[in-house]
């Protein structure tokens, strides 16, 4: 391989995420006895991976609605709140009994269909209405944890309900999580539409000039809405996953922040923040690194008040090596200071 | 100052792009006190050989001297400092600071560590009145037209001690009156000792202000000449490397004869309040419609409206015999109808995606999101219009924003194309393009309404208009004032409306 094709290589889009990705999942494996160690018991793998996977599917849903958003030059930053009130919406239709008093499936409709129509909402004020993404999203970050404590009563309903905690744990016969599989329907049907319609091209466009768009003929303010339901959709989905994981639906603190780790999955997958060319599987790489840049410094022991510290200095780390003019810079130095050392020989 | 004096001196220029030599061993000399004329069609490197030297992209090869001392300039500001300022095309300045914040900014006059705004606003103002400009220095730029604009650019290039002046397009967005002033203002740095060299597509401004010219031509030297040397068909045919055949072959729309045809598209009473008053228009298949009138008569305003990118709010539009209801542009697409628009890098251009994209993205639209076009169908489409647009890329999947000027309005033009509409509207299709892009234009758009298709033609300049139209609509304060057909559509009688009803 010559030196050509391996910079042709670097200029892919999901190079640098997998390479840090790479790098990331070494230093466990060298200074982590065990990481990768799995475990199957009673038909079902455990393990830090399987872990990684399962709580990694929450950020990977959450990434692909908002990749979508981001590329078209927007933000949802209420993604977190709205994923409280699908947890809310379900928990509390579901009771806290043994036996569901609603059958579950109608729960899990009304959740992700209130998540959504939410999304709807995001959308018109955006694309019809013409507020900026940040202000109109705003409005549910804030109020959206009202809402969720509205249904709850302003408490914190637990269920019982064995069929749901399948949701974010196993059924069954079945040796994965739940979670994972849904995560994965998810990107896959996100794909799917976006390379096998036009629809990812004409996101992109928008993204770049939403003006010389629109005079191509993309409907560019109805794309716009779907995009913002679409990540409503997203953090409805997540929202069942996150509740199911801890069997309650904690209006107050359920995704809390999540938003900006969607946001930092996007940035991470290497999708402008200001719209344009995006790449969902590079998305779901970044959801990806920041799981397990959690479990890893669990793991290592790091105390959960220094973690977002630590967290903090390791995605700056990242966003260095992902910057092309950083790279460019290093690679200016050590060019130097081989030309000085070999001029001094 | 010595008139041969060498100034600036560049020799053995080179530049590589991915997949392009943009310059291949170019000299360049310009002399103190002279205005030295930089030509060439787009592509030639013209626009690289101004970014190498004002320190936008580094040089690959060759050396660079001011003044007889080598330079290597890095950056824009290292190229100011050394002394060689530049005005862009577009206006690069702070559209929401005021003229004297533009004017300073980076160089703010201190007073006790703090900006001292009195002084920055008296010697702006000075600036400014040097070029005989009189305007409120604390408003902010936004507020003042393009024009204002660029000469505010220019105080500000001036000001900064400058040797070497580089104006790149200045005049494209100037009115007669606004080029006189900036001639004036260029004679006067002239006889200062300055040497500016002057970018333009205009001929005439060439002929009536500089001392030189070099021409380029595919990133290479053609030569350089006196100005007295070197007529114009001579210019024009080192710059398009061909002989010229003096648009000959254009001539053959005026016998278009427009009896006995049944119209198309119908404007019936169409208007929109505010843009332009109520207006009837017809066009039949073969047609070339010009819209012409001054700026701000209503050109554009009267063309978005048969694009559905205004909505008409009084009469109706029939296409066939059949009203059409046109609220957004993808309903003038689906029938088939397309625009190039006059701001194409606004309106038009999308630049981070690929020329295949590009090229394909109205087809696109037209067939809906659900029908994707697979690779293969790009590919292919893209490739062909490559070819019969002779569009200038190293490859497909070049993105758009990596093309000069001519070949981006090639690649909107073939987007149109693509979709194979039936009234194709142009707005200002050849602005800020070389003369051979230009020539190419025409005669494509010709070529295609001998096949059938209806043209709407914009453009500012009345012997283009002339050269290519059948059918000339005349426009003034966003009324429709005129018809003109055939043999009467010329320079003259068009003048004339415009200017005869003013009178009244």
């Amino acid at each position: 391989m010559n030196l050509e094709s391996v910079i042709g290589i670097t200029k892919k889009r999901l190079f640098w995420p997998l390479f840090t990705f790479g790098i990331i999942l070494l230093f466990d494996f060298l200074a982590i006895p065990g990481f990768f160690s799995i475990q199957f018991r009673d038909g079902n793998f455990f393990g830090r991976p399987v872990d990684i996977l399962n709580r990694g599917s929450v950020y990977a849903i959450l990434a692909v609605g908002m990749t979508l958003v981001i590329a078209t030059g927007g933000i949802d930053i209420s993604v977190g709140s709205v994923l409280a009130i699908s947890g809310a919406i379900v928990a509390t239709m579901l009771g806290s009994g043994f036996e569901a008093k609603i059958p579950m499936l109608l729960c899990i409709l009304a959740a992700v269909g209130v998540c959504t129509i939410i999304g709807c909402w995001n959308g018109l004020l955006v694309s019809k209405i013409g507020v900026q993404p940040v202000v109109a999203t705003l409005i549910l970050m804030v109020a959206g944890r009202g809402i969720a404590q509205l249904i709850t009563g302003g408490n914190i309903p637990t269920t019982q309900y064995q069929p749901f905690t399948y949701v974010a744990g196993f059924i069954p016969g079945i040796p994965l999580p739940t979670s994972v599989f849904i995560a994965a329907v998810v990107v896959i049907s996100a794909l799917l539409v976006t390379k096998k319609t036009a629809l990812g091209m004409f996101i992109e466009a928008m993204g770049i000039n939403s003006k010389a768009s629109r005079f191509s003929g993309i409907k560019v303010s109805r794309l716009i809405f779907m995009t913002y339901a679409f990540a409503g959709l997203c953090a409805g989905i997540a929202g069942l996953i996150a509740c199911s994981q801890i069997k309650a639906a904690d209006a107050n603190n359920a995704g809390l922040l999540i938003e900006m780790d969607a946001i930092l999955a996007v940035a991470i997958g290497g999708t402008s923040l200001a719209g344009g060319r995006f790449s969902i599987g590079a998305s779901v790489i970044g959801a990806l690194i920041l799981q397990t840049l959690t479990t890893t410094l669990y793991a290592l022991g790091v105390s959960p008040l220094a973690l977002n510290v630590v967290k903090a200095l390791v995605v700056i780390a990242i966003c260095l090596i992902q910057a092309e003019e950083f790279r460019k810079k290093i690679a200016e130095m050590v060019y130097r200071e081989r030309s000085v050392k070999n001029a001094k020989a | 100052m010595e008139k041969s004096t060498v100034l600036l001196e560049m020799t053995g220029i080179s530049k590589v792009f991915p997949g392009v030599r943009a310059l291949q061993n170019v000299d360049f000399r310009l002399r103190a006190g002279e205005i030295h004329a930089l030509m060439g069609e787009n592509g030639a490197g013209k626009s690289t050989l101004i970014k190498v030297l004002t320190g936008v992209y580094g040089r690959d090869a060759g050396t660079m001297s001011l003044e007889g001392e080598q330079i290597t300039v890095k950056s824009p500001q290292e190229a100011q400092s050394a002394g060689i300022s530049t005005v862009y095309q577009e206006v690069n300045l702070c559209p929401n600071l005021s003229v004297a914040e533009n004017i300073y900014i980076g160089r703010e006059p201190m007073k006790f560590g703090r900006i001292d705004w009195r002084e920055i606003n008296k010697r702006a103002k000075d600036a400014l009145a040097r070029l005989e400009l009189d305007i409120d220095v604390t408003k902010v730029l936004n507020t003042y037209s393009v024009a204002v604009q660029q000469m505010v650019a220019i105080a500000r290039a001036v000001d900064i001690k400058a040797k070497v002046l580089v104006l790149d397009e200045p005049t494209s967005s100037l009115d007669e009156n606004e080029v006189e002033k900036l001639f004036e203002i260029m004679k006067k740095l002239k006889s200062n000792g300055i040497g500016i060299i002057f970018v333009t597509h205009f001929l005439d401004q060439v002929y009536q202000i500089c001392d030189r010219i070099t021409v380029l031509k595919n990133g290479e030297l053609i030569g350089e000449y006196e100005i007295s040397q070197l007529p114009r068909y001579e210019l024009v045919s080192r710059m398009l490397g061909k002989e010229v055949d003096e648009f000959a072959a254009l001539e053959n729309s005026k016998v278009f004869n427009k009896q006995g045809k049944k119209p198309f598209i119908e404007a019936k009473n169409v208007g929109r309040r505010g843009t332009i008053n109520c207006f009837n228009l017809s066009l039949v298949e073969g047609e070339v419609l010009g819209l012409t009138g001054l700026l701000g008569s209503g050109r554009t305003e009267m063309a978005r409206l048969f694009f559905g990118a205004d909505k008409i709010d009084s009469g109706e539009l029939v296409i066939d015999g059949n009203r059409v209801h046109l609220n957004s542009p993808i309903d003038a697409i689906n029938n088939e109808i397309a625009f190039c628009p006059e701001d194409r890098k606004q309106e038009g251009v999308i630049g981070d995606l690929s020329v295949r994209e590009n090229i394909i993205l109205a087809l696109q639209t037209k067939r809906g999101i659900a029908d994707r076009l697979t690779r293969k169908e790009q590919e292919k489409i893209a490739d062909d219009y490559i070819r019969l647009l002779n569009i200038k890329v190293s490859s497909p999947e070049q993105l758009l924003k990596n093309l000069s000027g001519g070949n981006q309005q090639k690649v909107i033009l073939a987007r149109w194309l693509v979709t194979r509409p039936r009234l194709l509207i142009l707005d200002e299709p050849t602005r800020g393009i070389d003369v051979g892009t230009k020539t190419e234009i025409q005669k494509l758009v010709l070529g295609l309404a001998g096949e059938g298709l209806a043209v709407m033609f914009i453009s500012s300049e009345l012997d283009e208009t002339v050269r290519c139209c059948n059918h000339v609509a005349v426009l003034r304060d966003r009324n429709m004032i005129g018809e003109l057909y055939g043999e009467n559509a010329n320079q003259t009688t068009i003048m004339q409306t415009i200017a005869g009803g003013a009178k009244q």
